[in-house]
């Protein structure tokens, strides 16, 4: 069968702009790298706002003596805060840490604080019976402090300053290393006297 | 050339029609919720449910139950009740938790750029998707009239 025969149309070759072809090529791979980014992340470790910030005042109850214990009355010593509760399985992990952290510094002007986070006082007083420790706890009923301190998940801790600032925000268990590490550059960090205010 | 002008208002009405459709769609989204509640407690309500639960997988705090949102409907309700308006609430959970604590990006900032940004993108897209369309069919015509030519061409030379 023969082919049909006509003029032959002849089609200018398509050419190719290197530059849309370099912005076709580079959109997906910015967008992957982006995707790639995001999913390295770790969800849990979200910036806490309140870095670098004065730490919010409270005035709680020390659940042991009923003293009232006020962040403000703690400047010029660096706190260490530790929210937790008895049914908290990281927090009875990290127990014996944040025990030989408070052994360690006790006596070198820190103040570990352990704030008890939607649990009962009865709960509280048995765990700390059992599992032993002798640094002050302290009652946050409503959880008022709690959501100052932007708390989600226990067990968070917070290390603040010589100056009142909360220098970083710790979540889940937390380590000796970690607590060691901490406690040492703020008890290294020059104290700047009267540059913070404790916010609420 | 009547069906290609005809074919390119189409394009535009299409193309217009749709930006009122987006624009329309954002401004009844910012506007929603506008309407001040009347007691204390549907305010609680109304901030509640455009602050993200700490704890949950995509709920509001005024849908969730967990303790945590519990406590935070309880500290919005007394904050209220002390004199602090809504904004100052919400600015008050963004210092603690962070931008995240909102379930709306608020209309500022990095905020306004996700606010505009999708209907902007969506408009880009009609523009573009109406350029190609009206490319095409001007190439499509060209090659038309390219075959008309060719076909009086061949005529002519037949014997």
């Amino acid at each position: 069968m023969d082919e049909p025969t006509g003029p032959a149309r002849t089609m200018p070759p398509r050419r190719t702009d290197p530059r849309r072809l370099s912005l076709a090529l580079a959109l997906p791979l910015i967008l992957v790298w982006l995707l790639v980014l995001g999913l390295g992340r770790d969800p849990r470790a979200l910036p806490s706002p309140l870095e670098g910030e004065p730490a919010p005042e409270f005035t709680l109850r020390e659940m042991t003596t009923g003293r009232q214990i006020r962040l403000s009355d703690l400047r010029g010593q660096v706190v260490v805060i530790n929210f937790w509760a008895s049914w908290c399985a990281g927090c009875q992990r990290e127990h014996d840490d944040l025990a030989a952290a408070w052994q360690r510094y006790r006596e070198h002007g820190v103040v570990l604080l352990g704030v008890v986070y939607q649990d009962t006082e009865e709960n509280a007083r048995i765990y700390t019976q059992v599992r032993g420790g002798d640094w002050p706890i302290a009652l946050d009923p409503s959880s008022r402090t709690a959501l100052d301190y932007g708390v989600v998940g226990i067990p968070e801790t917070f290390f603040i300053g010589r100056d009142g600032q909360v220098a970083h925000k710790h979540v889940g268990e937390a380590t000796y290393e970690m607590l060691l590490d901490w406690t040492e550059r703020l008890l290294r960090a020059p104290v700047e006297t009267g540059t913070a205010e404790t916010g609420r | 050339m009547t069906s290609s002008r005809s074919g390119r208002g189409r394009t535009w009405w299409t193309l217009g029609t749709a930006v009122v459709v987006v624009l329309g769609a954002s401004l009844l989204t910012l506007g929603r919720g506008s309407g001040s509640p009347a007691t204390v407690e549907e305010r609680a309500e109304e901030i509640a449910s455009g602050l993200r639960c700490p704890v949950c997988q995509n709920l509001s705090v005024a849908d969730s139950d967990s303790r945590l949102a519990l406590e935070m409907r309880e500290d919005i309700l007394r904050r209220l009740r002390e004199g602090q308006g809504p904004n100052e609430i919400r600015r008050y959970f963004v210092g603690r938790y962070g931008e995240w604590i909102l379930l709306s990006p608020s209309i500022d900032g990095l905020g306004l750029f996700l606010w505009v940004a999708p209907a902007a993108l969506a408009l880009g897209g009609l523009l573009l998707l109406a350029g190609l369309r009206s490319r095409f069919m001007r190439a499509n015509l060209s090659d038309r009239g390219r075959g008309a030519e060719d076909v009086n061409e061949t005529l002519s030379e037949l014997p």
